[in-house]
């Protein structure tokens, strides 16, 4: 805690005086890396660093029942856990409210875009469909969970297969085809800090920030998601200047996501 | 080209709301209830606007009590340690009556217990001696008015309208004590004490100034319902 | 959303909405101050069919002590819908859903409550969504705000929250149920007052950067509108003195 306000104080200086401590552009990502395949018995899965920060995603299928409204589209569920091994700050236990808000940021934009073509993991209309679990495990908590864990979760699903499903049970290890999917949605992050906007903050600048928005865009450059979290406030330009941000970089991140 | 004109946008005991801005210009401060937004002075409350030279206030309509030094309160013990009594004084701080503020005499710690003096349970009229910037309050009986206060009734009203209640130099508490023949102590935390013959019709007046506190007229208002009324019901 | 089931053919005919409201206008809405008796502050605000009620209880002291903070009060809000709220009813108890409201409309009072105020105290704020028909979190915030001024709590001004979505290509103000279910955008915003300060931002669904542009305009007018008849209402509050 006391870490926090110290370190308020000089990084909003420096970023008054238009530099920061790693000296990066306010509008530049540190470095990063994506490696899908990571883990052998998930169904897709994908390490991203950005930074220090480091989110490891896992897709797993299931067979399961689809919601009366929609009972021929298979099902999205997005987790996020946040480890006790990134951070000082995390303890074990249930996802608290900022894990739960993490979870719903990625999905959302994973969900608005359409990106998965739902329609097309049907398996017996009104009975059964595939449940696609998407979970994201944060392992380094450097700052900017939300752009890795993003990244993460699509670099999983690009290579995502479907099981082999004998009408009884899922036999894993046998694949029939990959998750069908429409876009690749990418999410962006960006802070304001003394009336400066900032994207990819670290766990240092972090503690400088007044408010706080995550915003996904779609491969046609679509804004599919906002969320603002935490405190402070955006005006209308501030808004504006953001998405245009989120568009700008969206194209930067995707390039990582070459399957 | 600034116009710095400084000018008020409301009248005197005017209802207003937060965010509400009362006045313009650099000329005027905020008092209680108010904060100052660039060249502006608005509200952070509702309730009724109080202008004094150049001071802008607001007497907040509602809200929860907290104690100045110097304040009459009337609290609840609520907890006894070796050497002092926790008191409950209807607000969101704790407060501490010590031995040396409550008892005059030498107390020898071994032989008795402060129970004695004061139990849990017991109503006292105090003083606030000091509120540290801590939050922690400390009371004293160290005042004429300060006693136990037992038997009677009591009632909790909205601390801001205890001026209301006790009338421009107690006029409308002597009122009320008059025509009811009752004992009647009034705490800056909005607790009330009442004591004596027509006790009901005490505590109608009081909930009335308290609901209509806002309105004018009511000194008439009051009158006529103790007035009125015959026996206490 | 596609195809989901028992979606209506168009959402928007001859410039009209389903429910014959125009692209910019609101259902009827409904602000109303101190509902409720017992709370130290309330408020309920509807926009048509949904509606929100909200209760204040504090400053109080906050507990565990350990967690107090010393030089400002702290806030907790609870966002539920109640089972019957909506037509498939839901199961009482939290949900993620009802978690992260809580959280964003917990930020968005942040903004303006003057926490240092009451150091050591906690704030209750609760959101109760009697009857849900879209809009449930802006209803909710719109509520909490009344019944925090209600409850004597110092704030800078209020919030004044509403949606805007997009159906069948069109921007539109006041997102209702249907177009919820079956439109494909829909955009929760809260602001300061009528200041340029969005505290409040949650957008589901596609939009270009230009039809962005326009949502964020139309949603901070709606605000704006939200404000005027949060403010009336408080003004009566005390008006006749009539206590409910």
């Amino acid at each position: 805690m006391m870490m926090g306000k110290a370190n308020e104080s000089y990084i909003k200086k420096m970023i008054e005086d238009g530099t920061r401590p790693d000296g990066r552009a306010f509008d530049e990502y540190r470095e990063i890396s994506v490696k899908t395949g990571v883990i052998e018995n998930a169904e897709g899965s994908a390490e991203v660093k950005i930074g220090n920060t480091t989110v490891l995603a896992g897709v797993k299928m299931a067979v399961g029942t689809p919601f009366p409204d929609t009972p021929a589209e298979g099902v999205l569920i997005v987790n996020a856990e946040f480890a006790p091994i990134a951070s000082p700050t995390f303890e074990s236990g249930p996802p608290d409210e900022n894990a739960v808000e993490m979870s719903r940021i990625i999905d959302r934009a994973i969900r608005e875009s359409h990106t998965i073509d739902v329609g097309k993991l049907c398996i017996e209309e009104g009975e059964k469909v595939w449940m696609v679990n998407v979970d994201i495990y944060v392992t380094d908590h450097d700052g900017n969970l939300r752009d890795a864990g993003a990244l993460a979760a699509m670099a999983a699903l690009l290579t995502a297969r479907i099981p082999k499903f004998d009408g009884e049970r899922v036999i894993f290890g046998e694949y029939e085809g990959t998750v069908p999917l429409n876009d690749t949605p990418t999410e962006t992050t960006i802070a304001k800090i003394s009336n400066n906007l900032l994207i990819d903050t670290t766990i240092e600048e972090e503690s400088a920030i007044d408010a706080l928005i995550t915003i996904g865009v779609t491969k046609k450059d679509e804004i599919c998601a906002i969320q603002k979290s935490g405190s402070g406030y955006f005006t209308e330009e501030e808004l504006i200047k953001a998405a245009e941000m989120a568009i700008e970089k969206g194209k930067q991140l995707r390039k990582h996501l070459k399957a | 080209m600034t116009e710095n004109k400084s000018e008020v946008l409301v009248k005197e005991k005017e209802i207003v709301i937060p965010g509400q801005t009362l006045a313009k210009g650099l000329d005027y401060l905020p008092s209680n209830g108010c904060y100052r937004s660039n060249n502006e002075i608005k509200s952070k409350v509702m309730g009724l606007t109080k202008i004094k030279d150049r001071y802008i206030g607001v007497i907040p309509l509602a809200g929860v009590y907290v104690p100045k030094p110097g304040d009459g309160i009337i609290g609840t013990v609520s907890d006894i340690q070796s050497t002092f009594w926790i008191v409950d004084i209807n607000s969101p701080y704790d407060s501490i009556l010590q031995l040396g503020e409550a008892v005059g005499e030498y107390v020898d710690l071994n032989k008795t217990d402060i129970s004695t003096y004061f139990d849990v349970g017991d109503v006292i009229y105090a003083k606030v001696l000091n509120v540290a910037k801590s939050k922690n309050i400390t009371l004293t009986m160290n005042d004429y008015r300060a006693k136990k206060l037992s038997g009677g009734k009591l009632l909790s009203i909205t601390p801001t309208k205890v001026p209301r209640l006790i009338g421009r130099e107690g006029s409308m508490i002597e009122l009320i004590k008059n025509k009811t023949d009752c004992q009647i102590i009034v705490g800056q935390n909005g607790i009330v004490w009442i004591k004596g013959e027509k006790e009901t019709l005490a505590i109608k007046a009081i909930l009335t100034i308290e609901r209509e506190s806002h309105i004018s007229g009511l000194t008439d208002k009051i009158t006529k319902l103790l007035g009125g009324e015959k026996d206490g019901e | 959303m596609g195809s989901k089931v028992g979606a209506p053919e168009k959402l928007i005919v001859k410039g009209k909405r389903l429910d014959g409201r125009k692209l910019d206008e609101f259902r009827p809405l409904v602000a109303n101050v101190h509902p409720l008796a017992k709370a130290r502050g309330s408020g309920e605000f509807k926009f048509g069919n949904t509606h929100a009620v909200s209760a204040v209880f504090g400053p109080k002291p906050f507990f565990p002590r350990g967690l107090q903070d010393p030089k400002n009060t702290i806030l907790t809000c609870k966002y539920t819908m109640i089972p019957f709220s909506t037509k498939e009813r839901i199961r009482p108890g939290r949900s993620r859903r009802s978690t992260e409201i809580s959280k964003v409309i917990r930020e968005a009072l942040e903004q303006v409550i003057f926490t240092e105020d009451y150091p050591k105290t906690g704030i209750d704020i609760f959101i109760d969504i009697m009857q849900a028909d879209a809009s449930t979190r802006c209803a909710g915030l719109n509520a909490a705000s009344i019944a925090t001024a209600d409850a004597g709590v110092p704030m800078a001004d209020l919030i004044s929250s509403c949606a805007v979505g997009k159906v069948d290509g069109e921007i539109i103000l006041d997102v209702g149920g249907l177009e919820d279910n079956y439109g494909d955008v829909d955009f929760a915003v809260a602001t300061v007052g009528k200041q340029d300060k969005f505290v409040l931002l949650q957008l589901d669904g596609a939009v270009t950067l230009d039809e962005f542009k326009k949502m964020v305009k139309l949603a901070k007018e709606g605000c704006g509108k939200v404000y005027e008849l949060q403010q009336e209402a408080l003004k009566q509050r005390y008006k006749t003195g009539d206590e409910q």
